[in-house]
């Protein structure tokens, strides 16, 4: 099997997600795929597999041009997707699950299935038990279930996006000793998208790097390090000339704190931010960073550790406790978390509010949001319904919502769609609070910014946080290792 | 144009519906004309049928307005019907066990009422926030209860003295009941009561923070939440409160539309209240209206049989498929391809 991808574009509105990328893959090989949040690694992954469809380009497989109208017409023609979170039905038993996506009989036949699974598990060397129930497995167990429904399917091309995360250093070993074997003995094409620089390297024989859309190099692997992570990244920006003000108050201290989700574990951080101070979080996104700043708003629940704000424990704080506590959150999901759709600007500006009277003024309200919206340059009326107001001035606007002064501020992608003037402007009323002391903890899918706008910046990779680095003493080579999973 | 079009966007389906009925019973050989006008007939020929319409309307519009305040949060208080009968067995409770002056025994029937709905409620709205059941299963589960609970004070505590017809208890003493006007089993007091409780809630939704949260939590909980709002809080004051209105309904049910606590207290007052608001689209403007056509319809049938040879359900069945034919064709979304919030607004 030869599969080329020929000049696949595909836009999201101005967003160009990919941007005319072409290469081959050849049968018996191992493929890495990097590339930094947005470079459009899952795009294009997701046009291969048939998930979504491109805006132009081909995919040819052997010579012939393909297109693909569902995930399932993919599997069809031999390509097989595992995504990062296993596409299969936590209620139903292992064999319900695989006769599912397999059968289209009414009598199903249990038997021949179950001798299916189990000769297929065998062959690959996973220990898969046929009567457990998919939510009592563990990810990486249910990662192996779902590679067992693809190549039963006959996927001759896999693509593996992420599959490291959150699995055991035995499963991740059991499936690269699989995928070399599907792809040396069997002559399948293997494709990893990762981030993680040390597995490309480990496992694949040639990685591809792409950036903001575009393929912008290849490598045989394994090659030096060095020279994949300045594709990936690129050069970072000059950082603008500005003042820091951190004062030597502590403001956020964070002691062995653990947090574990379904999918991703914080094992034990320990850090502190002064008053004052910017501390940029990058990475991958999902690498534990949003986790992080959920757990210090009390949105997320911790299994240990301490979370200490200007010298108070807020562990058994709930999420409302710390805001009266003047600490924010402001999360990326404008309308889904933040904004309410249907209610309008003075509603919002009122329920926010620190303090409230039983019966609304709605004069006194009215004159308030408008002088809000005014300092704030939020293009729209009072009277204009969130859902009715242009992306950036919804994120204008919730920053308009915040508090004064605040202790700390949690921000995910805090400038995510502004247009480089608003995004500064925000980046200098954010800086304004510190003069109060106030601490800003950020995450941000874009490297540049994390570098621009921080003190100092700490790296996540697969729920690790790397050690804190200084924002003006960093280079590119640093933080791509970081980022890449490197020490 | 289209503006004032949207303010009558209801009658399409209502129109629809009538036309619907009429085109079935002309098939059974009937006259549409003369059925409506046996319900219209019915429900306001004469000073006596007005006022009993109006008698069916209070209650019908204290539950719908209790209402208001649950689906502004974005609650489905199924549980109406349980929470009004609730309230009748307390007014009962009262009216059988309490001898004192009338506006003393009023006083105590309807705080019992308003308390005992309310409690019924918050006790759905418990099992929501701390139990995790959905209010709908709760509702239910505890309508169920209030009936069984009714059925056993009827047939034995409560229990008429000259022996039990298991229909219901004794009546009650007059010093118990609504002073009712005209001899009819409409009472002034009542609607006053629930007209005040309207404007109240009227206010509340639309003045209060009280209300500002609610309409947040409907619209959207986790922003609601991250905004500040106590959801927990929120919907237990919010079930409460629409327990209680359906409460005073349960109590206008038994101290005036009967005289004694009955089987069926509620009639299935709590369920029309439901749709009552959804015809509304949640406005409270409308609700009043709406109820009071309900109320003329299902009265206005009782006395078909008699007029024409069909069945008193006919008014039952005009409503069900009025009801049907909203949520069917009533949309403003398809109608006028707009918003559906924003024409909330």
């Amino acid at each position: 099997m030869r599969v080329e991808i020929k000049e696949i574009k595909k836009y999201f509105g101005d967003v160009r997600a990919n941007d005319g990328i072409n290469f081959q893959l050849e049968s018996g090989n191992i493929y890495g795929i990097l590339g930094e949040n947005g470079a459009g690694k899952s795009t294009l992954m997701k046009i291969l597999s048939g998930y979504q469809s491109q805006d132009s380009g081909d995919i040819l497989l052997d010579d012939k041009a393909i297109l693909f109208d569902s995930p399932a017409a993919g599997l069809f023609a031999g390509i097989g997707m595992l995504y990062q979170d296993p596409l299969d039905f936590p209620p139903f038993n292992i064999l319900e699950n695989y006769l599912l996506g397999k059968s289209k009989n009414i009598n199903l036949n249990f038997s021949s299935a179950a001798k299916q699974v189990s000769a297929l598990a065998d062959q690959y060397g996973f220990e898969v038990d046929i009567k457990a129930e998919i939510n009592t497995l563990s990810l990486g167990e249910r990662q192996q279930l779902e590679l067992v429904r693809l190549l039963a399917e006959g996927a001759q091309l896999l693509i593996l996006d992420e599959p490291t995360t959150g699995i055991s250093a035995e499963q991740k070993e059991q499936l690269f000793t699989s995928m070399r074997r599907m792809a040396y003995d069997e002559k399948k094409i293997i494709v990893l998208v990762s981030h993680k620089l040390d597995e490309i390297q480990e496992l694949c024989d040639h990685a591809f790097v792409l950036r903001k859309g575009k393929l912008v190099g290849q490598s045989e692997v394994p090659c030096p390090n060095e020279r994949l992570v300045e594709m990936m990244f690129g050069s970072l920006p000059t950082r603008r000339e500005r003042h820091p003000s951190v004062h030597d108050e502590v403001m956020l201290e964070i002691k062995d704190l653990k947090v574990a989700t379904y999918r991703i574990q914080i094992d034990g951080i320990s850090f502190t931010v002064n008053k004052g101070e910017v501390l940029g979080l990058a990475g991958l996104e999902g690498s534990g960073q949003g986790l992080l700043l959920r757990a210090c708003a009390g949105l997320e629940e911790i299994d240990g550790g301490e979370i200490i704000v200007d010298g108070e424990i807020i562990n058994d704080q709930e999420y409302h406790q710390r805001r009266e506590n003047d600490v924010a959150f402001m999360g990326s999901g404008r309308l889904e978390e933040g904004l309410i759709t249907g209610m309008t600007l003075t509603e919002h500006m009122v329920l926010a509010a620190e303090e409230h009277d039983f019966v609304i003024n709605w004069k006194q309200a009215e004159v308030e949001t408008k002088s809000k919206i005014n300092t704030y340059q939020v293009i729209g009326q009072s009277s204009s319904t969130a859902d009715q107001l242009s992306g950036g001035n919804q994120q204008r606007f919730m920053f308009s919502m915040l508090r004064t002064p605040l202790k700390l501020i949690l921000l995910e992608n805090p400038t995510r769609g502004l247009d480089v003037r608003s995004t500064n402007w925000i980046w200098e009323q954010l800086y304004e609070r510190r003069s109060d002391g106030t601490a800003i903890v950020f995450l941000s899918a874009d490297l540049d910014e994390v570098v621009d706008r921080s003190d100092r910046i700490a790296v996540f990779s697969g729920g690790k946080m790397s050690r804190i680095v200084n924002a003006n003493e960093t280079n590119v080579d640093e933080l791509g290792h970081l980022i890449g999973g490197q020490e | 144009m289209k503006e004032k079009l949207k303010k009558f966007y209801i009658l399409i389906p209502v129109l629809g519906a009538l036309l619907f009925i009429s085109i079935l019973l002309i098939i059974f050989g009937t006259s549409p004309i003369e059925a409506f006008s046996a319900i219209l007939n019915g429900a306001f020929g004469s000073q006596q049928k007005f006022l009993n319409t109006s008698a069916f309307w209070v209650p019908l519009l204290l539950a719908s307005t209790g209402l208001l305040v649950t689906f502004s949060a974005g609650l489905w208080n199924i549980g109406i019907e349980g929470q009004i009968v609730m309230g009748a067995l307390a007014a009962s409770a009262v009216a059988l066990n309490v001898e004192a002056s009338k506006p003393v025994m009023l006083t105590l029937e309807i705080l019992a009422a308003m308390g005992a709905g309310g409690l019924w409620a918050g006790f759905t709205a418990l099992l929501k926030t701390k139990g995790k059941v959905n209010e709908i299963f709760g509702g239910l589960a505890l309508t169920n209860l209030s009936i069984i609970l009714t059925n056993y004070m009827i047939s034995g505590p409560w229990q008429p003295p000259e022996g039990g017809t298991f229909r219901g208890t004794a009546p009650f003493a007059s010093e118990a009941l609504f002073p009712l006007l005209a001899s009819s089993k409409f009472s002034p007091l009542a609607l006053i009561l629930s007209i005040s409780a309207l404007a109240l809630v009227g206010f509340i939704l639309s003045n209060t923070y009280f209300g500002l949260k609610l309409k947040s939590l409907g619209k959207n909980h986790y922003s609601a939440f991250l905004l500040g709002v106590s959801s927990d809080k929120e919907v237990f004051l919010s079930m409460a409160f629409c327990g209680a209105l359906a409460g005073l309904g349960g109590a206008v049910r038994v101290l005036s539309w009967f005289d004694s606590l009955r089987q069926s207290i509620s009639g299935g007052i709590g369920y029309l209240a439901l749709l009552v608001v959804m015809l509304a689209a949640y406005r409270v403007i409308l609700v009043p209206f709406i109820a009071f056509f309900f109320s003329s319809i299902l009265t206005g049938s009782i006395s078909l049989q008699l007029k024409t040879q069909l069945h008193s359900s006919l008014g039952g069945i005009l409503t069900g498929v009025m009801v049907l034919f909203v949520i069917l064709f009533g949309d403003r979304k398809k109608i006028f391809k707009k918003k559906m919030d924003q024409n909330n607004e």
